[in-house]
């Protein structure tokens, strides 16, 4: 029997008279690799930014395997282990690689002000460990990028970048991983190239849940277990990338058909 | 001739802190305004030049390689600095309210610099600070003056926690509204309450720490001098302190979350950092290190009165942090100095010295938007050499 790690009953988001979300009923199962497909404006990332606590449901629930998590801040939901990339990067620019990585694991971190200003032996011991974690898994992505720890962000290319931004939020060891349009931006062989190291990182963490967001098919195609279709904050199919390409509901949806 | 090997590299250091105690100790000492004119021509001059034959470069390279040895050069240039101006009263009072005004523009990098709250109150809190000195040094109450200092600053910072749940609540321009209107209230409350004194404010005696009387003139067995020695020895050793403080929290997880915090509100929020807790982090620390430093300017000038605590002023402490470099603790130094000490230069042409200072902020960031001294790529303490 499989388990869901996370489950959205009825979510509802109205802006206004809007709904961007519309009664979405929605399940990832436990290590599942989910495509969230739809045309722009179906409410994909809208999806996110309510997993993730940016904006509040104005009904319905979201389960965390069994926790329930509706609307729980931002805060508390990467406590939870859910974590994301955002469709325009949103890395700390002017930070290093290594900054940037050590922000995603606030979690393993000692942050109290006392702590940081006169225990330095335990910050220098701390900033050796998280230096080390995250040569370790920038090395699993990409071995040149690893050289570029101390580089700031606006020196990398597109691609290190998108590295860099997954790195960010794998390091935690989240249990969902949200990404958000990982392609935008790149070209198609560099969106394969990432998606080809995710997965291999995926193969040693099984109870890894991802959710993609994604406009290339044949990405969907290649490496998604299952996927949803939204239109209109609704869910219009869901099923194998086979099922759903050939639904007649997609095909209206995307092309227009009658 | 054997030179030791200690100063081989080190040269160049040596070279920054004397060129520092030189440049610094002529605009203090030199009166005429022909003399300061000149010494504004030279410095950029000197510095273009330095630039040019790859001496700045030399310079930074010996300080990356040396850092402790770096400060203890700047602060022995310090030292000389008030050890030849000891009998000059005007010059010591405008080099300890360089060290004052430097300490709160620290507070102010760590608030605007680091975690991207605009602080347009910064001489409201100067001025907690200088009331609670005021006041507590009045009540004979036994109170070592030292601990007024520290309280001072805390009572900055208590305040100034009040202020920062409607700060949170808003963003960007509101949030610089806040603190104005928090700016203007002050100023009006302390004028119409009695009980600190109204209009002409309230008398401050000398500090007295340890059976050292600070309003007497400097000790002669230790070489005698203005009693202002003191005051900026004690103000020295205050910006040093804090200066640390300000470098410890930028080297660690709390000057990198404040960071994130200033870049990317929600990206941090998404990755656990409670941007709430860093901001109030931020404020509170600053405002303590502006309220000590009020608390010590209170004692220092006799005297504290709602005139002397005006928005203009704290527009003078953003731009020293703006012209200095956001975020670069060791450029608001230089950006203290010159925003303090040329318009005193400049008395001839009276009402229209602040306007030239004015041009002068305005042509620096036109030409060089990121400040004097941009901040270098922010790095935890090291640890991968040695």
């Amino acid at each position: 029997m499989t388990t869901n790690a996370l489950t959205a009953k009825n979510l509802t988001v109205s802006f206004g008279g809007l709904k961007a979300l519309d009664g979405l009923n929605l399940n990832v199962e436990l290590g599942q690799f989910l495509g969230l497909i739809g045309p722009n404006g179906s409410g994909k990332t809208t999806f996110f930014n309510v997993l993730t606590g940016i904006y509040k449901p104005t009904n319905g629930t979201v389960l965390l395997g069994e926790t329930d998590i509706t609307g729980a801040t931002p805060n508390q939901i990467y406590e939870f282990g859910i974590t994301r990339t955002f469709q325009r990067l949103r890395l700390a620019p002017t930070l290093s690689v290594l900054d940037n990585l050590i922000l995603g694991n606030q979690r393993n971190l000692h942050l109290g002000f006392i702590g940081n200003i006169f225990n330095r032996k335990r910050l220098r011991r701390e900033i050796a460990s998280q230096t080390e974690q995250s040569r370790e898994l920038l090395g699993r992505f990409s071995s040149g990028l690893v050289s570029k720890l101390y580089e700031p962000i606006t020196a990398l290319s597109m691609i290190d970048r998108r590295r860099v931004e997954v790195c960010r939020a794998l390091i935690s060891d989240p249990k969902i991983l949200l990404l958000d349009e990982p392609s935008a931006g790149m070209t198609h062989d560099e969106t394969s190239a990432l998606m080809n190291e995710l997965l291999a990182w995926r193969d040693q963490h099984k109870e890894l849940s991802i959710i993609l967001i994604e406009h290339e098919m044949d990405l969907i195609d290649r490496i998604c277990d299952r996927c949803v279709v939204l239109n209109y904050g609704q869910k219009i199919a869901e099923g194998t990338y086979q099922e759903v390409a050939n639904d007649r509901m997609v095909r209206e949806a995307y092309l227009g058909e009658d | 001739m054997i030179v030791p090997s200690i100063f081989r590299e080190r040269w160049p250091v040596l070279l920054l802190g004397l060129a520092a105690y030189v440049s610094t100790f002529l605009f203090l000492h030199l009166e005429q305004e022909w003399e300061i004119a000149l010494l504004l021509g030279i410095v950029p001059l000197v510095l273009y030049i330095a630039k040019k034959s790859g001496m700045s470069a030399k310079c930074r390279q010996a300080v990356g390689v040396a850092p402790v040895f770096t400060k203890v050069v700047f602060l022995l240039s310090a030292l000389a600095l008030i050890v030849t101006l000891r009998h000059e009263h005007f010059a010591l009072l405008l080099l300890a309210t360089v060290l004052l005004y430097a300490t709160i523009s620290l507070g102010l990098t760590i608030q605007f610099g680091y975690a991207g709250l605009v602080n347009f109150a910064a001489i409201a809190f100067f001025g907690i600070g200088a009331y609670t000195m005021a006041v507590l040094n009045q009540s004979q109450n036994g109170l070592p003056d030292l601990m007024i200092i520290v309280i001072g600053g805390v009572v900055a910072a208590l305040i100034g926690s009040l202020l920062i749940l409607p700060v949170l609540r808003t963003k960007g321009h509101y949030a610089a509204l806040i603190t104005i209107a928090f700016g203007l209230l002050f100023r009006s409350f302390l004028e119409v309450n009695d009980i600190l004194g109204g209009p002409q404010g309230l008398k401050v005696s000398g500090l007295n720490i340890l059976g050292w009387d600070f309003a007497q003139s400097f000790p002669a067995i230790l070489g005698g001098g203005s009693f202002y020695v003191s005051y900026t020895l004690l103000a020295l050793v205050l910006l040093i302190g804090v200066f640390s403080m300000t470098r410890l929290i930028e080297s660690s997880w709390l000057g990198l979350n404040m960071d994130s915090v200033r870049l990317d509100e929600t990206a941090s929020a998404s990755f656990g950092i409670n941007v709430a807790r860093w901001k109030i982090m931020a404020f509170t620390v600053g405002n303590f290190f502006a309220g000590m430093s009020g608390a010590l300017y209170a004692s220092m000038s006799g005297f504290v009165a709602p005139a002397s605590f005006n928005l203009s002023d704290s527009l003078l402490l953003v731009s020293i942090v703006l012209l200095g470099g956001m975020g670069n603790a060791v450029s608001v130094i230089p950006a203290a100095f010159l925003v303090v000490v040329l318009p005193e230069k400049f008395q001839v042409i009276q009402e229209y010295r602040l306007l030239l200072f004015a041009v002068i902020v305005i042509l620096i960031l036109r030409f060089k938007p990121s400040g004097l001294m941009p901040r270098p790529l922010r790095r935890l303490i090291n640890t991968s050499s040695k």
